[in-house]
C-alpha cells in the first residue's frame, strides 16, 4: 500500500518538475472554455451541456498526452530496469502510475469548475446535470487513462504512445454512437452499445447515476490496469 | 550468499547466457569481466530479479531466485548499465523516493541520504536535477541508490564507465571498502579494473563462462606469470644468491647474463606475484644493494582475456 502512495507521489510531482503540467492545464482549461463560452451566449441558457459535450473530444487528446510518457519513458531511458528490480510488486507499480495520472486529470478538471461557478452567477442552472456531467467526466476520463497508461507500456515512442492512445480511445468511445451500429449486425447492436464508452456518458450527464454505468467504467478500468500488469510482466516470459 | 546453477537465457534463437554457475561468498568481489555483449548484464539482470533465466535456477542469500524475488529483491543494491535515473527529479528528492521504497523509516531518512551524499561525493549537487548532472556524478548518484538500504549484496554493471580517473580511483577505492563487508558483483570489461578491485573474476565469451580465479592465478595459469626481470647492482654475486635463495617469497630466480662489473641480470619468479616487486625491493634496500631495474614480465590479465575471448595462441 505504501508503495503505492509512493510511487503515486513521485510521478504526481514528476508533471509539476517540468512545465508539462502547467502546458497541459493551460490547454485544456482555455480550450473547453473558449469552446463552451463560444456558443453559450449564443444559446443563452444557463447550463452546461455544450461543455460535457465538448468535453470527451476534448479529453480524446488531453488524457494520452498526459497518460503517454509514464512508461514509454521508463522503457525509453531504461529507469524501468531501476524502478523494477526495487522491492515493488508489478501491480503496484501500475497502481501507483494510474493513481498518480488520476490525481493529475482530478485536479485538471476542478480547476475548470469555474465555469460552473460563473454560469450560476449568470442565471439559475439546474445542479443536478452539472453535478452528473462531473462525475461522468470524472469517471471516462479514469477509463481513457487506464487505457492510454496500458498503451504507453507498449512502446518506448511516446509520440507512438499518444497517437495510439487517441486512436484507441476514439474507437472505444465512438463504439455505441448511432451511426457506427447502423451498419452491424443487428445481433452484436445491444453488445457495441454497451461497450461504446460514449453512451454512459451520455446517461450519467442527463443526472441519472446509474450503478450499472458507474460499474461499466470501474470494469473498463479494472481490465485495461490488468492488461498494464500483464504487459509489465511481460519482460518475464520466457 | 549466491548460488546460480546452470543458468541459461534466451531470447527468440539468441542466447545470451548460456549454462552459467557459480558461487559467490559473503564479503567476496566478484569481477564479471567479458567483451561487450558477452552477457555480464543479462546474468545481473537475471540475479536481480528483472528478468527469469530460461533455465536453471539460483539461490541469493537463502531465497529462491524465482520464488522470492521480492525478498531478494530488498537485500540487493542494483546499479543498472549507463546508471538510468530520473532526469527530472532533483539528486535528493531521487535519494529520498528510492528510500521510502527501500523501506527506510522517515525517521532515519535525512541521515541516510546525508551519509550517502558524502559517501560518494554529491555534496555539491545535491540540489540539482539529475538530468543536468554530468555522466560521472550521475553514475555516482546510482550508487548512492544502490547503496541507500544498506543491503548486503551489490551489483554494479560497469561502476566506473563514463567517470574520470580520478573519480575511477575514488569508485574502487568505495567498492574495495565495500567488499570488506557486502557481497559485490560487478562487470566490467576493462581490465585493470578487475585486478584493482576483485578478488575473484569470471571471464565470460558469448554468454559462457570461460575462465575464472583470482586476477593472479588467472595470469600465473599462463606461461610466463609473474615473472620479474630485475637488475641489481650488488657487490658479490654470491652474496645476491644466497639472500634470494633464502627469501621465502621467491621460488625461483635465474641470472640471465654475465654481471657488467657490479650490475646483475635475473629474473624472478615468486609465490605470490602480488607484491613481488615491492618484496624485492625491500630486500634490496635492507642489504644496502641498488635497484636498476624491476619490470614484471610477461602475462597480465590483459593476455589472458585476449587470449580467451579471441581463441590466440600467446
Amino acid at each position: 500500500m505504501s508503495n503505492i502512495r509512493t510511487i503515486t507521489a513521485k510521478e504526481f510531482r514528476s508533471y509539476f518538475d517540468s512545465p508539462i503540467a502547467y502546458i497541459y492545464i493551460t490547454f485544456f482549461l482555455v480550450l473547453s472554455s473558449w469552446l463552451f463560452l463560444r456558443g453559450f451566449f449564443l444559446v443563452g441558457q444557463a447550463s452546461m451541456r455544450g461543455f460535457f459535450g465538448i468535453l470527451p473530444w476534448l479529453l480524446l487528446f488531453f488524457v494520452p498526452a498526459v497518460t503517454m510518457r509514464l512508461w514509454a519513458e521508463e522503457k525509453k531511458l531504461g529507469t524501468i530496469e531501476l524502478l523494477m528490480t526495487l522491492p515493488v510488486k508489478d501491480h503496484e507499480v501500475v497502481l501507483g502510475k494510474f493513481l498518480a495520472s488520476f490525481s493529475f486529470f482530478f485536479v485538471t478538471l476542478a480547476l475548470s469548475f469555474s465555469v460552473p461557478l460563473v454560469i450560476s452567477i449568470l442565471g439559475d442552472p439546474d445542479p443536478g446535470p452539472i453535478w452528473g456531467g462531473y462525475i461522468g467526466a470524472v469517471l471516462l476520463g479514469a477509463s481513457f487513462l487506464a487505457i492510454g497508461l496500458f498503451i504507453s507500456s507498449l512502446t518506448e515512442n511516446q509520440i507512438i504512445a499518444f497517437i495510439i492512445g487517441i486512436t484507441l480511445t476514439f474507437v472505444l468511445f465512438i463504439l455505441g454512437e448511432e451511426f457506427v451500429v447502423y451498419n452491424a449486425p443487428r445481433a452484436v447492436v445491444p453488445l457495441l452499445k454497451h461497450l461504446g464508452l460514449g453512451a454512459h456518458y451520455d446517461s450519467i450527464g442527463r443526472g441519472v447515476i446509474d450503478s450499472r454505468d458507474v460499474l461499466y467504467y470501474l470494469s473498463v478500468v479494472v481490465f485495461f490496469l490488468y492488461l498494464n500488469v500483464r504487459t509489465v510482466e511481460s519482460r518475464k516470459w520466457k | 550468499m549466491i548460488e546460480v546453477r546452470n543458468i541459461s537465457k534466451h531470447f527468440g534463437s539468441t542466447v545470451a547466457v548460456q549454462n552459467v554457475s557459480f558461487d559467490v561468498a559473503r564479503g567476496e568481489v566478484l569481477g564479471f569481466l567479458g567483451p561487450n555483449g558477452a552477457g555480464k548484464s543479462t546474468t545481473m539482470r537475471i540475479l536481480t530479479g528483472y528478468i527469469p533465466p530460461s533455465e536453471g535456477s539460483a539461490r541469493i542469500a537463502g531465497h529462491d531466485l524465482l520464488e522470492d524475488s521480492l525478498a531478494i529483491r530488498r537485500r540487493i543494491g542494483y546499479l543498472p548499465e549507463n546508471a538510468p535515473l530520473y532526469g527530472d527529479m532533483e539528486v535528493v528528492d531521487f535519494l529520498r523516493f528510492v528510500g521510502t521504497i527501500r523501506g527506510i523509516p522517515p525517521g532515519e531518512m535525512r541521515e541516510r541520504i546525508a551519509r550517502m551524499v558524502k559517501l560518494c561525493g554529491l555534496e555539491k549537487v545535491v540540489g540539482r536535477t539529475i538530468q543536468h548532472l554530468s555522466k560521472g556524478y550521475r553514475q555516482r548518484v546510482g550508487l548512492a541508490q544502490a547503496m541507500i538500504h544498506d543491503p548486503d549484496i551489490l551489483i554494479l554493471d560497469e561502476p566506473t564507465s563514463g567517470l574520470d580517473p580520478n573519480q575511477i580511483m575514488e569508485i574502487r577505492e568505495l567498492i574495495k571498502e565495500l567488499g570488506r563487508e557486502k557481497t559485490v558483483i560487478l562487470s566490467t570489461h576493462i581490465l585493470p579494473e578487475v585486478s584493482a578491485t576483485c578478488g575473484r573474476v569470471l571471464i565470460v565469451n558469448e554468454g559462457m563462462l570461460v575462465a575464472s580465479g583470482s586476477p593472479e592465478e588467472l595470469g600465473a595459469g599462463l606461461e610466463g606469470g609473474g615473472l620479474l626481470r630485475v637488475q641489481v647492482r650488488a657487490p658479490s654475486r654470491e652474496v645476491l644468491d644466497e639472500k634470494l635463495r633464502d627469501a621465502e617469497f621467491v621460488t625461483e630466480h635465474v641470472f640471465t647474463k654475465e654481471a657488467d662489473g657490479d650490475l646483475h641480470h635475473l629474473t624472478i619468479r615468486g609465490v605470490d606475484a602480488r607484491g613481488l616487486g615491492e618484496r624485492i625491493f625491500r630486500l634490496v634496500v635492507e642489504n644496502g644493494w641498488s635497484l636498476a631495474e624491476l619490470r614484471l614480465e610477461g602475462a597480465t590479465l590483459e593476455d589472458v582475456f585476449r587470449r580467451i575471448t579471441r581463441g590466440e595462441e600467446a
